[in-house]
């Protein structure tokens, strides 16, 4: 293969619905479908013209759209999604892609924590754990190595929800602004993790059309390119210890690289393909579920060395006037939380309205390479994706 | 910031260092053990702390596994732990998982001294207690159906060498 392998695929369109605590009359397939049908309207690409759907929900997707017979991906969105739909553009398996998820309906029994947040394995459930926990147990552990700081948590929280506090479509608008001292106060959860350090849940449907770059010449959107991606895994999540310096194992895998910094293969094989370096990024929408993981990604992407990301993320830094702007509509923490693959969906659907230009806050000016991920070390895994405006 | 966000106490003090922590009520999430996981439980019940060693190289695992993480071979063999380790990580636990948790609760990561290692829960001591590093030892509690937890207390050695 000569050139980018990704050069002749692009997105086209990213719609996101309403967004709400409790979208009223909605399921999650039906906010899906609303995604689904908005993100069409939006590219002004016929249904008919989709033959390869991905989601939580695809086959109900491809029925209720009545477009079948096409490639249903039995696999859901995020960026595992993308980058697998993008690999099916690339190599003519499909030409127009459907990536859509929602969440609506699902967490009624506030008394306990979300249901999605909640594990049934016998080595985790018996013990209490559920996803604050988790990753409670690996920025702990941070602590302890590194020093690093509630103030500097607290600092990450702030930011993301300040970001969410000036956009009009986040579920928190108008919610702050908030100060790091505002986070300390808040109620402790999971030490060190307290209410605004962890995120909300709400509900609200999330879509991704990607097709060729030739199709997407002919379409009234702003095509974005995808330069590089990755993905990275340990392990199910929430069913095993979640230990920082859990490895693989195996004799000869790649022992170097521990849980703590799961991500980092997916980074560096993300920056290959891209051929640029992370100091041409313009923006990162990073994954949010607990403010830690904002400082662990620092790290594990290698934005700054091991132990460093506590002092990274302070002075600004992080900031809509800072070199490394994170999470611009206010992420899990304060945009959105869906629960299940929406979320992480939303986190791509970002990037690009980055790259298209078209947020209502916090646009990054002249915004041409943006950085996606999503998972975190809680959950033994982290994929990034690499968008750019320019054809690779 | 709203009222339910604001801390109930003391604005960013760390609530209750002198809380005891207690094993949980019946009524919390019992496990279902699986074919390559009961030998573990069935130890528990029997008040031993059950994990697996490697015959072809010596590596400790757990949670259970059907072959070995590091080598592959198919020589996973149980064994007992004397049951002495220290906290590799934790988390006092003040939102519980469900409404069937007292809290606070404290979770805990433990590097058991033959190399493997437990989440579990650490009862027996105190909030202020919990440190990496607190020696601990496991100590089993039935919680209904014939089946009993593995949880860790302060280790008795901890308290002479402080």
């Amino acid at each position: 293969m000569t050139g980018h392998p990704f050069r002749d695929v692009a997105i086209v369109a990213a719609h996101n619905t309403r967004q709400a605590r409790v979208l009223d009359g909605h399921t999650a397939f039906s906010i899906t479908l609303a995604a689904a049908r908005g993100v069409l309207a939006e590219a002004t690409v016929p249904a008919a013209e989709v033959d390869a759907v991905f989601g939580k929900q695809a086959a109900e997707l491809i029925y209720a759209l009545g477009i079948g017979p096409v490639w249903n991906a039995n696999t859901a969105g995020g960026i595992a999604g993308v980058l697998q739909a993008a690999a099916l553009v690339a190599t003519g398996l499909a030409r127009t892609v459907l990536l859509a998820d929602g969440g609506a309906g699902l967490y009624t029994e506030r008394a306990a924590t979300a249901p999605w947040t909640r594990p049934s394995n016998e080595f985790v459930a018996p013990f209490g754990l559920y996803t604050a926990a988790e990753f409670a147990l690996i920025a702990r552990r941070h602590m302890e190595l590194y020093g690093t700081t509630p103030e500097q948590l607290a600092e990450v929280a702030a930011t993301i929800r300040n970001n969410g506090h000036v956009n009009p479509e986040a579920v928190y608008h108008g919610r702050g602004p908030y100060t790091p001292a505002d986070i300390l106060a808040s109620r402790m959860i999971a030490e060190p993790f307290r209410l605004l350090d962890c995120a909300t849940t709400s509900e609200g449907g999330c879509a991704l059309l990607i097709t060729t770059a030739e199709r997407a010449a002919d379409l009234p959107c702003t095509p974005v390119y995808i330069l590089g991606g990755g993905l990275d895994s340990f392990g199910p999540a929430y069913r095993h210890a979640p230990s920082w310096d859990l490895t693989g194992g195996r004799d000869g895998a790649r022992g170097d690289i521990p849980n703590g910094y799961v991500g980092r293969r997916a980074a560096r094989q993300a920056f290959t393909t891209a051929g640029i370096g992370r100091e041409q990024v313009d923006v990162l929408e990073l994954y949010d579920p607990f403010s830690f993981e904002v400082i662990r990604q620092f790290e594990a992407l290698e934005f700054c060395g091991e132990g460093e990301g506590g002092d990274f993320v302070m002075d600004g830094r992080i900031g809509p006037d800072g070199p490394f702007p994170i999470t611009t509509d206010g992420g899990l923490m304060s945009y959105s939380h869906g629960g299940g693959i929406v979320q992480l969906t939303q986190r791509v659907a970002r990037g690009v309205h980055q790259l298209q230009k078209r947020c209502r806050s916090r646009q990054v000016p002249d915004a041409k390479v943006a950085l996606c991920t999503n998972g975190g070390a809680g959950a033994l895994f982290t994929d990034v994706i690499l968008l750019g405006s320019e054809r690779p | 910031m709203t009222a339910r966000e604001r801390a109930p106490a003391a604005a960013g003090e760390r609530p209750a260092e002198s809380t005891l922590l207690r094993p949980q009520r019946p009524g919390i999430p019992l496990p279902s053990p699986t074919a390559v996981s009961e030998p573990f439980w069935n130890g528990c019940a029997a008040g031993q702390l059950r994990y697996q060693r490697c015959a072809a190289c010596d590596e400790a695992a757990f949670d259970p596994v059907w072959a070995c993480r590091r080598c592959g071979a198919d020589r996973m063999q149980w064994q007992v732990s004397a049951g002495l380790g220290e906290i590799y990580s934790h988390t006092i636990v003040w939102r519980p998982q469900t409404p069937a948790f007292t809290t606070p609760y404290a979770v805990v990561i433990v590097t058991f001294d033959e190399g493997f290692r437990l989440l579990t829960n650490l009862v027996g001591g105190t909030v202020a207690d919990v440190r990496a590093g607190l020696r601990v030892r496991v100590s089993f509690h039935q919680v209904g159906g014939g089946i009993a937890v593995p949880y860790v207390t302060p280790a008795e050695e901890d308290k002479e060498a402080t």
